[in-house]
């Protein structure tokens, strides 16, 4: 437990240094470089990439994340029904569009900046947080359910007080898968011109310069990690109050 | 809606049949004076005289009625089929028409009406189909029928004056290597993996301690971007390359097909590895006892009740690694690894929307294949008959 | 014949199983009966080396268990758990044929002994042979898991809580269907129970664990009439005991000359049995009847001087 939490504090201060101090990691990265060329990044900020990346993704996931909610308390209550078989099969199927696809996609339609990144980002967001937040309202326990509607919650209570907070582990799972493929999306973000971390990989394969593709792919990569295991700690602590909250 | 319990009107076909309307008023096609200017819209019924798009027209708008009887699902499918016969005859009236005498360079293309039509016509077939629920020979058995109708259509050469067929008709070479390419990338990854991660699920199964230690390693080595899991791959394999003798003779290299392979191989350890272990636990364990107690060795047992049990979420999990690798092979071509993703960057960098088509449209079809035939196999491998649930 | 000889189980260093010596006759039914935690499923886990003895063998027929390799040995030994452990993924004929299998049988004989299951189980093998487990009903699932227990005609067969999961109406048929059937085929059978009750009416011989250790190992009527332990009389249950000993008795061990009015009882009822049809219609006696022919009468004063005598 102690080691686990060390480890995470090192990973952070090294993303933290990695992000702001990149020169201190000058003569690591400079057998990498080509023969006098440029070791470390300079063309832009790697705080401010590291924002605007972040800042892309928390907005595409928070847009996708209420609308995908939602839709899925649309297609559960009994009025929203019959779509509930198409829905399915279209998060199916959606989610084997690759992420990319979506991207150049939506180049044509959008042209390039953050606007084509942002729609990728939202349109793939959906689909995983709609399918958990749809598997979970609608395998919310029986006994539950039938007690809440004997103590006299109208629908709406009974949505806002019941279904929802016992629907919100499984929901959260949907929202951190999301976010993981909108961080790696978000790189490719780059290719049609969105300012992301990206650049500095990709910069680094245009160029030959590794010493860039490794900076940059260490620094996207431990983020992505040290979000996904912030979500995982989040979930599982969710569960488990709601665990001793139903004990009780 | 005539009863409260069963809706005359499908709610789904009758919001398809609006949108799908809707949809024909957008532009049908554009037409461009050449490659790289943005085009013109063009309506349907103004792209050629009536003779030519009142078929079309007509079977597009019949489609979209015959998708609003609820009850009968198989005339909501034969309705989608035939919306689509509608757009694609319309596309081929459509593009002889326009370019008749547009100029040598002028290019025809599909508009947002007819992107907007596919995607409404396609859900209307997904929405009739998941009504029929067929059985998995019968998914296979459209599945089929519908990659031939497919392949009648592109083999015809009908659609051939359309910009993306020009795209193809100057690269068909280039084309065909990247097809092979992504092909080699996604499936030969996936058998790696699978030659990999299966042993390594059984031994996590029959190992706990080595299951806490790997399967967290394999799940943060899948939440890493592809474009930064593939830029680590360059300078590990660089200096593989360099320092391990007789490495670059079998093609080992710091850029290429190597370090994609090598990650794509990465990215799939985790499904395969832990839908093994998923899959290998799914056995009740009353009957476990049971093959321990009338003497199967541990041998018989994997073979005869734990593997038979679990594969269909064994091959759930080969499904997730396909259709992953399908997409994640696009960005191999960001290093080098070749595939379908060439044409979409070569795309993007040229603003050439055709050329960036020619890669995205195969790869997307080829994942969406992919994952039918997959479900209809994972379906096939249910250990006992549908009839049972 | 099985005999245990001093056989002991450790768990960090604390015995489960603690020296416990038995002998089980060819063709009887034994039942271990004890609470949870008692270690009789791990004694009877012990017998196919599911769980391998501390000390102590096993021997059947004379030849220790540990002179065969663990499968060849369990392949011998036929074994039906609780919840019945049948593979979902085959069909009733697969299941009930595992054991032949292994053991390499012809497709032949196979096909015949699953048959005679079957029958034997009074499931008509031409509609339950292709079945699936989950088209059964609970009672099916578990004759068809005792079915497969007994496929390869083993020397012993073990049975741990095999009727638990069933309802009580279910549960008194297959212990009748299982009387039956161990009769017919001549089997040993050695049953795990936690049900006094069920015990007492299986059992040739019933053995009572607690602990660890065997408290008493007899016939039923021993185990009610002169339980060897406080432990052993609170399982046979205090108020019970009379009620337990005549249930094991039938009318015609007490049958006498005589009048008796009303309706005839069939001589193999038993003495519980004719009491309570006492009780129920204020009669002293009854008349008992055998194929049919009247052959005398029993009283309500000789079953009670029957249960007071051993009280």
């Amino acid at each position: 437990m102690r080691r686990g939490i060390l480890l995470r504090l090192a990973l952070v201060a090294l993303l933290l240094a990695l992000v702001l101090r990149p020169a201190w990691f000058a003569p690591i990265f400079a057998p990498f470089a080509p023969e006098g060329g440029p070791v470390i990044y300079d063309r832009a900020s790697l705080l401010s990439l590291s924002l605007s990346h972040l800042g892309l993704v928390a907005l595409a996931s928070a847009a996708a994340t209420l609308v995908a909610v939602t839709l899925a308390i649309l297609v559960t209550r009994p009025a929203g029904a019959a779509f509930r078989p198409l829905s399915r099969t279209i998060t199916n199927m959606g989610q084997t569009f690759p992420p990319v696809a979506v991207l150049a996609l939506a180049v044509p339609a959008l042209g390039f900046g953050a606007g084509p990144t942002l729609v990728a980002l939202f349109l793939y967001g959906l689909l995983p947080i709609f399918e958990n937040a749809v598997t979970a309202l609608s395998n919310l326990p029986p006994a539950t359910m039938e007690a809440a509607r004997g103590i006299g919650l109208n629908r709406r209570q009974r949505l806002l007080q019941v279904e929802l907070p016992l629907a919100l582990p499984v929901i959260l799972t949907g929202i951190r898968l999301s976010v993981v493929i909108a961080l790696g999306t978000a790189t490719i973000g780059s290719t049609v011109a969105a300012r992301t971390l990206g650049e500095v990989i990709i910069a680094g394969l245009l160029t030959n310069n590794t010493a860039y593709v490794l900076h940059g792919g260490l620094i996207v990569g431990l983020f992505a990690v040290l979000i996904y295991d912030a979500l995982v700690r989040l979930e599982a602590g969710l569960s488990r109050r709601m665990g001793l909250a139903k004990a009780a | 809606m005539s009863t409260r319990n069963a809706p005359a009107v499908s709610a789904p076909g009758l919001l398809f049949a609006v949108l799908g309307l809707a949809a024909l008023l957008a532009p049908f096609m554009t037409l461009a004076a050449n490659r790289i200017v943005a085009g013109e819209g063009v309506r349907a019924w103004s792209m050629a005289g009536p003779e030519a798009t009142l078929p079309g027209l007509a079977a597009i708008a019949a489609g979209l009625v015959l998708g609003l009887p609820a009850a009968w699902p198989r005339l909501r499918l034969a309705g989608a089929a035939l919306g689509l016969a509608g757009a694609v005859w319309l596309l081929v009236q459509g593009s002889a028409a326009l370019l008749d005498g547009a100029g040598d360079y002028a290019r025809v293309s599909p508009g947002a009406g007819f992107w907007c039509l596919l995607v409404i016509l396609a859900l209307l077939m997904a929405d009739a189909l998941s009504n029929l629920a067929p059985g998995p020979l019968a998914r296979a058995g459209l599945l089929a029928a519908a990659l031939l109708g497919l392949a009648t259509v592109l083999g015809s050469g009908a659609l051939a004056d359309l910009s993306i067929f020009q795209e193809y008709a100057s690269r068909k070479d280039a084309f065909r290597d990247a097809a092979w390419r992504h092909l080699w990338l996604a499936f030969g990854s996936l058998a790696v993996a699978a030659a990999v991660g299966f042993p390594l699920g059984i031994l996590c199964h029959r190992r706990p301690a080595l299951r806490e230690a790997l399967l967290p390693v394999l799940s943060f080595l899948q939440t890493i971007p592809s474009l930064a899991m593939f830029g680590i791959m360059i300078p590990l394999l660089g200096w593989v390359s360099d320092t391990v003798p007789g490495a670059q003779a079998i093609g080992i290299a710091g850029i290429g097909f190597a370090p994609a392979f090598l990650a794509l191989v990465l990215y799939s350890l985790l499904p395969v590895g832990a839908n093994t272990v998923a899959g290998l636990e799914t056995a009740p364990p009353a009957a476990l006892e049971a093959a321990r107690g009338m003497g199967m060795t541990p041998r018989q047992r994997l073979f005869q009740v734990e593997l038979p049990l679990g594969l269909p979420v064994i091959l759930a999990g080969l499904r997730i690694v396909l259709v992953q690798n399908i997409g994640l092979a696009v960005i191999a071509a960001l290093i080098g690894g070749g595939g379908f993703g060439t044409f979409v960057f070569q795309g993007l960098n040229q603003t050439a929307t055709d050329l960036i088509l020619l890669g995205a449209l195969p790869t997307v079809a080829l994942a969406l294949v992919s994952a039918i035939a997959m479900d209809i196999l994972v379906d096939l491998a249910s250990p006992t008959p549908e009839r049972h649930r | 014949m099985i005999e245990i000889d001093r056989i002991t189980r450790l768990y960090d260093g604390k015995p489960a199983v603690d020296a416990v010596s038995m002998t089980v006759e060819t063709a009887t039914i034994t039942a271990i009966v004890g609470t949870s935690g008692s270690g009789k499923t791990t004694l009877l886990r012990m017998i196919n080396r599911l769980v391998e003895p501390s000390s102590g063998e096993v021997r059947i027929n004379g030849e220790p268990t540990t002179g065969l390799e663990k499968h060849v040995l369990r392949r011998r030994i036929g074994y039906a758990i609780q919840g019945h452990g049948l593979f979902p993924h085959h069909t009733v004929a697969r299941n009930i044929g595992a054991v032949p299998r292994l053991l390499g049988w012809p497709a032949e004989k196979i096909r015949a002994r699953v048959d005679e299951l079957l029958d034997l189980f009074s499931m008509p093998p031409a509609e339950f042979r292709d079945r699936f487990p989950a088209e059964l009903s609970g009672g099916q699932q578990q004759r068809v898991g005792v079915a497969r227990a007994l496929a390869s005609r083993p020397d012993l067969l073990l049975m741990d809580e095999p009727f638990g999961a069933l309802d009580p109406i279910i549960r008194t048929r297959a212990q009748e269907d299982l009387r039956r059937i161990q009769r017919a085929l001549g089997s040993t059978i050695l049953i795990v129970t936690h049900d006094m009750e069920e015990a007492i009416q299986l059992g040739d011989r019933v053995a009572v664990m607690d602990a660890g250790r065997l408290v008493q190992h007899g016939t039923p009527a021993e185990i009610i009439t002169r339980p060897a332990t406080a432990f052993v009389a609170e399982m046979v249950g205090g108020v019970e005991r009379p009620l337990r000993l005549l249930s094991l008795f039938p009318v015609s061990d007490l049958i006498q000359e005589g009048p008796a009015e009303g309706a005839a009882v069939p001589d193999r009822t038993s003495l519980r049995d004719a009491l309570s049809t006492c009780l129920w219609t204020g009669r002293d006696a009854l008349p008992v009847e055998r194929d049919g022919q009247r052959i005398g009468r029993v009283t309500l004063d000789a079953i009670r001087s029957r249960a007071e005598c051993h009280a």
